[in-house]
This record gives C-alpha cells, structure tokens and sequence, in this order.
C-alpha cells in the first residue's frame, strides 16, 4: 500500500491548475502529478506513490550508498576484516 | 529500473549479510513497521539470510490490515446504495466485513470501481454528476497527501457529487503503543521508508530519544533492508540508540512539506481505531470543518457501531509482532487469501499473505 515506485520524468505540462508528468517506469509511461514536488524537471527520477510523486530521487546519494554496499561485499570477497568505521554505509 | 535493480544485487547481499554476522554477538529482536518491507523481507528470504541471533518481528504498518471493521461495514453499506459509485484502491475490495465485502457487493450489481490513484476518484466524479461518488480514503502518512489532494481538487472545482470515506493511520502513535507495552519486546524498528519520505523522521527521532531505542528509516529493496538491519545491529551492539537514514536516497529529516501542508490544510488529527489492536489516541485523521461537506462518514449518517472479530483469528498478536502468522492453528488451513478470516490474510502486505505465498511450502515439511 505505501509502494512508491522510481520512474523517470519525460515531460511535464500544467493541466486544471496542477503540474502533470509523463514518467516512465521501465517500458511503462504513466502520468503522476508533482504537486508535491515542484521542483522535479524532465530527467529527474521521482517516487511516485498512487499517481503522486512524493519525492524526488536524489542520484548522487543512490549511487554513493550502492558503492559502499557493494565495498562490504568486495572486503568480504578478499578476506579482509571487519570495515573501519570510516568504510561504512549509512553515514 | 534504475534505482531498483542495483538494490537486488544478491553477491552485495551476502557481504551485507556477512558484515552483519561478525558483528552480532547476541540475539536481537527487530521490528519492521511497514507491510511493504515486510512483503520484500519474506520475498527474498532475507530473515533466512540473516544469523540466527536476529529475529525479525512483523508490524503493523499494513492499512489495509488495520482497517476497521466497522469502517468496512460502513463501506459496504455505501456501496451497496443504487445512487452511489465506490471508488476504492483495489486491496480494499476483498477486506471481509463482519457479513460480506466490497467485491460481494460488486458482484451483486453494485457500482464499484478500483482505481490505482486519488485523482481518478475526482475525474469519475466529474463525468458522472448524477451518480454520488465515494472515495475510500485510507492509507499511511504516505498516501494521506494524495488523497487529501482528492478533496482540495474536488473542492477547487465545487464538484458536489464526491465525498471520502476516510479511514487514516498514523505512524508514530502506534510506534509508542507498542513501546509502551509491558509485552514489547523489540530492541530496534526499521522505520517506514515512504512515510518518511513524507513526514520526515523528527518524530522517529523524538520517539528513539525519549524509549532510548534504535530507529533506523530504511527503504524498500532487499539491500536497503538488510543495510537497515546491519545500521541498527551496529548501534544495538554499541549501546547506541539514535536515528538514522538509511533511505537518503528518498528521504530528508524535514520531509516533503508542500505534502504536509496539504495535509495540515485539509485534515486534523483524531483518535483513530486500528483492526485487531483497538483505539490508539491521535492515531488518524479526519476532515476539518471547511471540508465538512466532502466527508462521506457524515453525509451518509453514518452510525458507530461496534463489531467483534472472529474469535479464532489471533491477528492482533501478529500485528503487534507478539506472534507470528504460522503461530496461529488456522493459518494455511482455515485462514488462506481466497479465503480470509482476518484482514493480514489479505493484503498482499499482510504479514500472514506474506508467510502464506513465500512460506507455506517449508512449513508443510
């Protein structure tokens, strides 16, 4: 019920008074509302959640959290120990 | 999909999982609140994953699942009048009411209708003006802004023909009920991800200061869940108990506030009762006075009834995280989602639908 999926904005227009989007999800395109996010422009990936975008994806910070995931996997793969504090996620 | 994909990575999972396992040096009890990171942790088997000291417990962050019954009985009585169009998500429609459901009620000729988003209550609103159109409005903090939205369009554009049904819950309380519980037993709560992304998480953090627990916002692919876990295992293991973000990706600690200010404008907070755990204080929300005319509770006169559960369901442990689904003696058999005798049998965010679709081969061997 609060799935809120990441989709991609190709293009937005102003319809009765609100902002409306064009936002692909994989093959899918469908239409969300970014009243809750006025800020979010072509390109932007937004959480879109019963036809609303409640936020907008931040890229950077995805990718950096994916990286330091992915570095717990390689320090196992190599033996290492435990990461130092510094190395962990989340911070 | 990007931002989806990379967070299935199962060669990253195992050196989560393994990071997890060097750190734990005894057992932990771990609640996820929301229905959606319940359905992922059992999709992937992640509490299977995980070293044997961690046990994950199931919450009840299902609003599908914590419905009211009478809210339900409500519903159905709405939707069974000849002059009305229900537009409800399509979870609702085969919730059990203490005599039938939505989906009955529809086969029986009844006008209603599923619709996957708010706006497009409003637009059957505007094409059918002799038809009465109620919304079921229920959901979490993430959905309530939409919904809300449904109202504020609807009232913009003086359409008189819409109301909503509105059945709100509320996080945070039912977060503090359970810590105040003399039978609580869980040390750290992987707090909703997209309700954050809604409300922020000053509140999450408020509630881990004042019951010194962990609360770690988490999100919903398996990496961000078993991240979640490996954050709140680590301060749990360090005698720490803060919040943290583990979904920055989605979420700020302020929130999305052209939501909340929508939210703030169209409902007010009330005591809300929760299916299966009873009246919680401050727990939902209703419309306030300028919105009136477009509460379907009011207009269709609705009367307070009470109702009792059945008795053999035990879903008010489970959506406590006191028992799990396979500890109930009608699970599986009795109880099964073409055949539900509670509400978390349901929703596919059900903790019970959950066990029943990943799980109920292992536990017939």
């Amino acid at each position: 019920m609060c799935l809120a999926v990441p989709g991609k904005v190709v293009q937005a227009q102003e319809r009765n008074g609100s902002r409306i989007a064009r936002v692909q999800f994989g093959g899918i395109v469908r239409e969300a509302y970014l009243d809750f996010v006025p800020e979010a422009q072509v390109g932007d990936y937004v959480m879109v959640h019963v036809g609303f975008a409640i936020s907008r994806v931040d890229a950077a910070e995805a990718q950096r959290t994916y990286q330091l995931l992915e570095a717990m996997g390689l320090l196992e793969g190599e033996g290492l120990s435990p990461a130092s504090e510094t190395q962990e996620p989340g911070k | 999909m990007k931002y989806i994909h990379e967070y299935r990575d199962e060669r990253i999972a195992r050196g989560v999982v393994a990071d997890i396992a060097r750190r734990v040096s005894r057992p932990w009890v771990l609640m996820e609140i929301c229905g959606g990171q319940t359905h992922t942790i059992m999709r992937y088997g992640l509490d299977e994953l995980l070293p044997p000291e961690i046990q994950l417990v199931h919450g009840p962050g299902c609003p599908v699942c914590v419905t009211p019954l009478e809210i339900i009985d409500a519903a159905i009585e709405i939707a069974s009048r000849p002059n009305v169009t229900f537009v409800s998500y399509g979870d609702m429609l085969r919730v059990p009411g203490s005599r039938s459901d939505l989906f009955r009620v529809k086969a029986a000729g009844g006008d209603v209708r599923v619709v996957y988003s708010p706006a497009e209550a409003v637009k059957i609103a505007r094409a059918l003006p002799e038809r009465r159109v109620v919304f079921f409005g229920i959901g979490f903090e993430t959905t309530a802004p939409a919904n809300a939205m449904a109202v504020w369009m609807a009232h913009r554009e003086g359409l008189q023909n819409f109301s909503m049904l509105v059945s709100h819950v509320l996080v945070p309380p039912a977060i503090r009920l359970l810590l105040n519980s003399p039978h609580n037993r869980v040390q750290g709560f992987i707090a909703p991800g997209h309700v954050c992304t809604v409300m922020g998480y000053r509140e999450y953090e408020a509630l881990s200061r004042e019951f010194r627990v962990p609360i770690v916002v988490g999100g919903f692919e398996p990496l961000d869940l078993l991240e979640a876990i490996y954050m709140l295992v680590r301060q749990l293991e360090a005698g720490r108990a803060e919040i943290e973000n583990q979904y920055v990706r989605s979420v700020s600690y302020e929130g999305n506030l052209p939501a909340q200010r929508i939210m703030e404008e169209v409902y007010e907070v009330r005591d809300q009762k929760w299916r299966g755990i009873g009246t919680i204080s401050g727990s939902g929300l209703r419309l306030r006075a300028p919105f009136a005319a477009f509460d379907a509770e009011s207009i269709f006169g609705l009367t307070e009834a009470h109702v009792e559960e059945p008795a053999e369901c035990i879903s008010a442990e489970v959506l406590q995280g006191l028992k799990k689904p396979v500890d109930c003696p009608v699970f599986g058999k009795r109880c099964t989602p073409d055949n539900p005798l509670g509400a978390p049998m349901v929703s596919a965010e059900g903790a019970c639908a959950a066990y029943y679709h990943y799980r109920r081969h292992a536990i017939a061997t």
